[in-house]
């Protein structure tokens, strides 16, 4: 059974709609294909210019070119960098595949170990993560104080000012995205540019990034594109080229933000099998409740039958 | 490019999209290789080996262009008798001067059967004017070689901006490409033993790899194809820099790649509009539109100027015109035809006065004050102690920066202060740091490396105390003004002769008191006008209407122009370079996108893109084509020729300027209409690039056992900057790495606009280096640990990256390892490091007197480095243990 036909608490085929939407634009998004991905971290700078998110550490880490670490509380973009050495097999980077057959001849081979075993084998993947703004989305499913919302463009975002610092919804993200700030106490998360989007504007990391490797659009349009370049890819010769929750058929109920990688998605950091924690939840309560109910059967049974003991 | 050009690399990605295949070639495996087809390891300092070894197999299977090369290169040209190669020299040209480690140019010279009749000027070795690139000879008898040198110490090699040396317009030839002086045949035999095993032995490229880089680059170019070539300033900065690039000229020029669409040589500059500040110079042997600075020997006045500087044939005849109206720019009325048009107010070159020479003469007290205007040379510049210490003999320091950068604090937190080395309270420089806008508090241009400008607009008011470096020029003007005209007694801008108390001073300070100074001044700041400069810049004619090209001007003074190759930018009064018409609204050459110099042309030589008869060479490649019924050139950008030259037209005898071009010289600007394969002219450093070793190397020359390194290279001398043994010299194994230095996309040059803020600083916060995994465990360094890198000036620390990115390569049958040093950081900011420069030394390219600081020879060490004094006794000690003298590596 796919998922958009069981919406959890929250979620559903268009999320906006169930959250009270009524006229609503379609649901927006963000596809990030990697493959295309330069590493220059425009995005991570664009996000925390625009959003005034502060510094989040001068910590040289020595995991190749990644000083970032991980999605926070301030760091709402985050380019990961994983160095290794390519499949066999595997040609360099691809291109658009059948256009320029005809000089790639010499080079589309296998990738050839050079005399040192480095050169040609050499891979180094880069991949820009960001909140994924969950179909079923565990930090607002948790939220108590209903800082957490559904917006009209379907993506979840943190209202500050009503945000009590719980931090409810820090262990219910699967992705480890959302965090709490220690100077202010509150839940920060992307926003999706919230405020760039209701002025018709894409937002910042998508608009700084120049390779276009961050692509924001409607989700079913940004879907569709996917789907051709990853075929695009396979093709061309990279079977490890796979698109990551780019359907409602996984733990979520869907992504608005989705991904094209070149391996596997541990490989990134980022979980193979995300599941929402809250995802049980309805069927706990219905379990909850059926049990309750029991009880109050058997209580009622039980007073019922008592009093034709006593008469 | 990827890395350092990420928002440009976009275009590429955008070709690798519809096809195209990308080959990185690089000592580092980096962001740029993670996105090609191929990445290429190869030892720092070896390139022209790589590509005279890619020239060679053209050469030799005949993978070059014949069509194109015959038409449009100088390949049919015969060399005189006098030269000979480094293949009959042991590794120098002709003309060699080892007393005074210079070339005498005219041995490198055309042949020509009417030598006399219609020798060129600036072209014309001997012409007894001093001529272009010091190889005039001298009038005066015994002085001449002295004088010779003198002239050619002030280099000009960066005077072929805009187009090329002087040389004979119609020297003999043969289209057979058979004899054996032809350029071809001495092209052929100089690469001869360029072979792809010298390729390997001196690289470390295998021959799998060099195959498949000369296959893609062959198979890729020719009549439906081409290939481009882009470089960063990195490779520029080598002793034999400019070769670097001449090596890939010949190449792109061989395959027929310039001067047609996707192809080319494109140069990726250092920061934004380096460009631009070559156009309009910031460099001391320049003046706007690539006008040599005037020599003190050779330029006594405009005359002598305009016919020394000049060419016969081509647009560089009317070099008169070009510098009247430059000086009518800037000082307007008072420059008229009784007082040379105010020639005499320029000052004259005496020899070379680049960054090096200027910090020497800091050193020598001969260099009393420094305007750094965004410039850090305490963390950017090469020997960073050198730096300061020649700030240090300062009477004044100007810094106009956005922080406290390293070379504003230096007095009082630099690495010489903790040595021991200096007391702040013996330094006597009075330091003035003065706060900069940002491109984005301001108006004005970038010119990119296209040649185009654009236009930015002032967003918000700059904060504070900064202020724009127009503003910063005009107001400390017109201060500088106002104070000298008191002193004279007469008023500025009015060109009345001397009024005043001391008509002496008065007359040292006209040049000063005349310049046209009147900028309209906007807002509560005054700020200076931007736009006012661009319409001077471009320039006007007699009714004072904007000029709309450099062939409305005049040599009699009714035109004035401030640069002429940008005369048009400002055409019918309008603001050319602020133009932003959406690509998709106009052709694919987007001419109506900013302006580029000349004449909006977006591809240089563009009229190579057709054959001889003005036709497209292929379909797909079309660019420009003569229009037969319309009489006139026609295509998708702007032709670069003469609108209605057709390719039929041959220039009558005798014929001078303009109309000496013929309908065939695609290379417009060149003295004989040529691409350039062999250089008869314009290089201090050899009319073809030979495989050098870089000054300090840990391999001897193979190709030049003689010769380890470019015989004409500078090396400034001083007990600060010595040299260390390189090649088979006792001494050198104690330096056995090879370290280049680079930068990060997270952080821009030496630091001052990314160190102290924290979204950059984040992501790279470290100073570190880059070794393979064979080097940490052949010197037991831990990742993340850290390392001390020496050399002969200094010794720095970094944290250690252990990393696949850095591999170690076999060379000359060993094993050699590279280490990386990003060269961001220096002790102020938020992230803080050893800065990587504080390593290199002073040996330059002789044409452009720019360091060596990609291919440096170094140890390492595991751990920090000492502190304090003991700093200097690892240094000496190294000294010692290699033998080093005052003479080390000064030899030819």
């Amino acid at each position: 059974m796919s998922s958009t036909e069981r919406p959890g608490l929250t979620g559903g085929a268009d999320p906006a709609e169930r959250a009270g939407w009524g006229e609503h634009p379609p649901r927006m998004g963000f596809f990030t294909d990697t493959s295309v991905c330069i590493g220059c971290k425009a995005c991570e700078v664009a996000c925390k210019e625009w959003n005034t998110v502060p510094e989040d550490g001068l910590e040289l880490t020595g995991m190749s070119f990644d000083n970032t670490i991980g999605l926070s509380a301030s760091t709402w973009r985050h380019v990961a960098f994983i160095e290794q050495q390519a499949p066999v097999g595997v040609p360099a980077l691809p291109a658009v595949p059948g256009q320029a057959a005809g000089i790639r001849g010499g080079l589309s081979g296998p990738a050839v170990p050079g005399p040192d075993g480095v050169d040609g084998a050499m891979r180094w993947l880069m991949s820009s993560d960001v909140c994924k703004h969950c179909t079923e989305a565990g930090c607002l499913d948790v939220c108590p104080t209903g800082a957490l919302m559904r917006t009209e463009f379907g993506t979840v975002v943190v209202q500050d000012d009503v945000c009590n610092g719980c931090g409810y919804c820090v262990p219910a993200c699967p992705f480890g995205v959302i965090g709490r700030r220690a100077d202010d106490g509150g839940a920060h998360k992307c926003t999706l540019c919230y405020d760039r989007l209701g002025v018709g504007m894409e937002p910042a990391c998508a608009k700084a990034c120049p390779t276009d490797s961050i692509q924001f659009g409607p989700l079913d349009e940004l879907r569709e594109r996917a789907r051709v370049r990853v075929n695009d890819l396979v093709e061309a010769g990279h079977p490890e080229a796979q698109l990551y929750l780019e359907g409602a058929d996984n733990g979520i109920g869907g992504a608005g933000a989705f991904f094209l990688l070149l391996d596997e998605p541990e490989v990134y950091g980022l979980p193979p099998d995300p599941v929402v924690p809250t995802r049980s939840l309805p069927r706990m309560w219905k379990h909850a409740g059926l049990a309750a109910a029991g009880v109050g059967a058997m209580v009622l049974t039980a007073f019922l039958g008592s009093r034709t003991d006593v008469r | 490019m990827a890395e350092a050009h990420p928002v440009g690399f976009q275009w590429v990605m955008e070709a690798k999209a519809r096809g195209a295949t990308v080959i990185h070639v690089d000592p580092r495996f980096s962001r740029t290789s993670a996105m090609a087809d191929l990445h290429v390891p190869i030892r720092a300092g070896s390139d022209i080996a790589f590509l005279g070894g890619i020239i060679n197999h053209v050469l030799t299977e005949e993978k070059y262009f014949r069509d194109y090369v015959l038409a449009y290169t100088n390949a049919s040209t015969i060399i005189s008798e006098d030269f000979a190669d480094t293949e009959d020299l042991g590794g120098v040209f002709s003309g060699l001067d080892r007393d005074h480690r210079t070339y005498d140019f005219d041995a490198w010279r055309y042949q020509a059967g009417d030598v006399g009749a219609a020798a060129g000027r600036r072209d014309r070795p001997g012409s007894g004017k001093g001529g272009q690139n010091g190889n005039g000879q001298n009038g005066d008898g015994q002085n001449g070689d002295g004088r010779r040198r003198r002239v050619r110490a002030a280099a000009r090699g960066e005077a072929h901006g805009s187009g090329g040396a002087a040389a004979h317009p119609s020297p003999d030839t043969d289209e057979t490409l058979q004899h054996p002086r032809c350029v071809f045949q001495i092209l052929k035999r100089h690469f001869s033993r360029y072979t792809p095993e010298m390729v390997e032995q001196i690289c470390g490229i295998s021959p799998e790899n060099f195959r498949r880089v000369y296959e893609a680059l062959t198979s890729n170019s020719g009549r439906d194809r081409t290939t481009a070539l882009v470089y960063s300033v990195g490779w520029t900065q080598h002793t034999v820099g400019v070769q670097y690039i001449r090596t890939g000229a010949i190449l792109q020029t061989l395959l027929g790649n310039m001067g047609r669409p996707g192809g080319g040589i494109l140069a990726l500059r250092g920061h934004a509009s380096i460009q631009g500040s070559t156009d309009i110079p910031t460099l001391f042997d320049l003046l706007p539109g690539y006008l040599p600075m005037p020599h003190v020997h050779g330029n006594e006045d405009l005359d002598t100027y305009a016919d020394a500087e000049s060419m016969d044939n081509g647009f560089w005849a009317n070099v008169r015109s070009y510098m009247v109206s430059l000086l009518k720019a800037w000082w307007g009325p008072a420059a008229t035809a009784e007082n040379d048009f105010c020639f005499d107010y320029l000052p004259r070159l005496t020899g070379s006065h680049g960054t090096y020479e200027t910090v020497l003469a800091q050193i020598a007290g001969d260099c009393s004050g420094y305007f750094l205007l965004g410039e850090n040379p305490a963390v950017g510049s090469a020997n960073g102690r050198m730096q300061r210490l020649g700030m240090s003999k300062l009477d004044w320091l100007v810094v106009r920066d956005f922080s406290l950068i390293e070379s504003a604090t230096w007095w009082k937190d630099g690495p010489e202060i903790e040595t021991g080395e200096m007391r702040t309270e013996d330094i006597g420089t009075e330091v003035f740091f003065l706060p900069a806008a940002a491109h984005t508090e301001k108006s004005g241009s970038f010119t990119n490396t296209q040649r185009m400008l654009q236009w930015h607009h002032e967003a918000v008011e700059p904060a504070g105390d900064a202020r724009s470096d127009l503003w910063f020029a005009y107001h400390l003007g017109r201060i500088i003004r106002e104070k000298l005209a008191a002193q004279s007694g007469s008023v500025p801008g009015s060109s009345s002769p001397a009024a005043g108390e001391h008509p002496d001073a008065d007359e040292m300070n006209r040049p000063i008191l005349d310049l046209t100074w009147d900028y309209p001044l906007r807002g509560p700041l005054r700020e200076p006008d931007a736009e006012a400069v661009l319409a001077e810049v471009n320039g006007w004619d007699g009714d004072g209407k904007p000029v709309s090209s450099y062939t409305q001007l005049k040599d009699d003074g009714s035109t004035a122009s401030g640069c002429w190759i940008y005369c048009g930018v400002y055409a019918d009064g309008v603001n050319q370079a602020a133009r932003r018409k959406p690509g998709g609204e106009q052709n694919w050459v987007a001419n109506e996108w900013g302006w580029a110099w000349p004449a909006n042309r977006r591809v240089l030589y563009n009229r190579a893109s057709a054959d001889p008869e003005g036709k497209p060479w292929s379909d797909r490649k079309a660019l420009v084509w003569w229009d037969p019924e319309q009489g006139k050139w026609a295509g998708h950008d702007i032709a670069d020729f003469i609108a209605n030259r057709p390719p039929s037209y041959r220039p009558p005898d005798g014929a001078k300027g303009v109309a000496a071009i013929s309908g065939t010289d695609a290379f417009i600007m060149q003295a004989d209409g040529k691409a350039w394969l062999f250089a008869p002219a314009g290089l201090a450093d050899g009319p073809m690039p030979a495989h050098y070793e870089p000054q300090e190397s840990p391999v001897q020359n193979l190709l030049y056992p003689k010769q380890e390194h470019n015989p004409v290279r500078e090396t400034l001398r001083h007990p600060g900057t010595p040299y260390q043994p390189s090649g088979d010299e006792p001494g050198s194994e104690v330096f056995p790495y090879v370290a280049t230095t680079y930068r990060l996309t997270e952080h821009h040059t030496a630091g001052g606009m990314s160190r102290w803020l924290p979204y950059l600083s984040e992501l790279q916060p470290e100073f570190f280096c880059e070794v393979s995994p064979e080097l940490a465990a052949e010197r037991g360094l831990e990742h993340m640990g850290w390392a001390t890198i020496i050399s002969a000036r200094s010794a720095i620390e970094a944290r250690v990256m252990v990393t696949q990115r850095m591999p170690s390569l076999t060379v000359q049958g060993k094993r050699l390892h590279q280490i990386g040093l990003p060269y961001h950081w220096g002790r102020n900011g938020l992230t803080t490091g050893d800065a990587a420069n504080e390593l290199a030394h002073f040996s330059l390219d002789p044409n452009v007197h720019i360091q060596e600081v990609k291919a440096l020879a170094v140890d390492i060490q595991p751990g920090r480095r000492p502190r304090g004094p003991a700093l200097l006794d690892l240094i000496r000690s190294y000294h010692e243990r290699a033998g080093i003298t005052d003479e080390t590596g000064t030899e030819v």
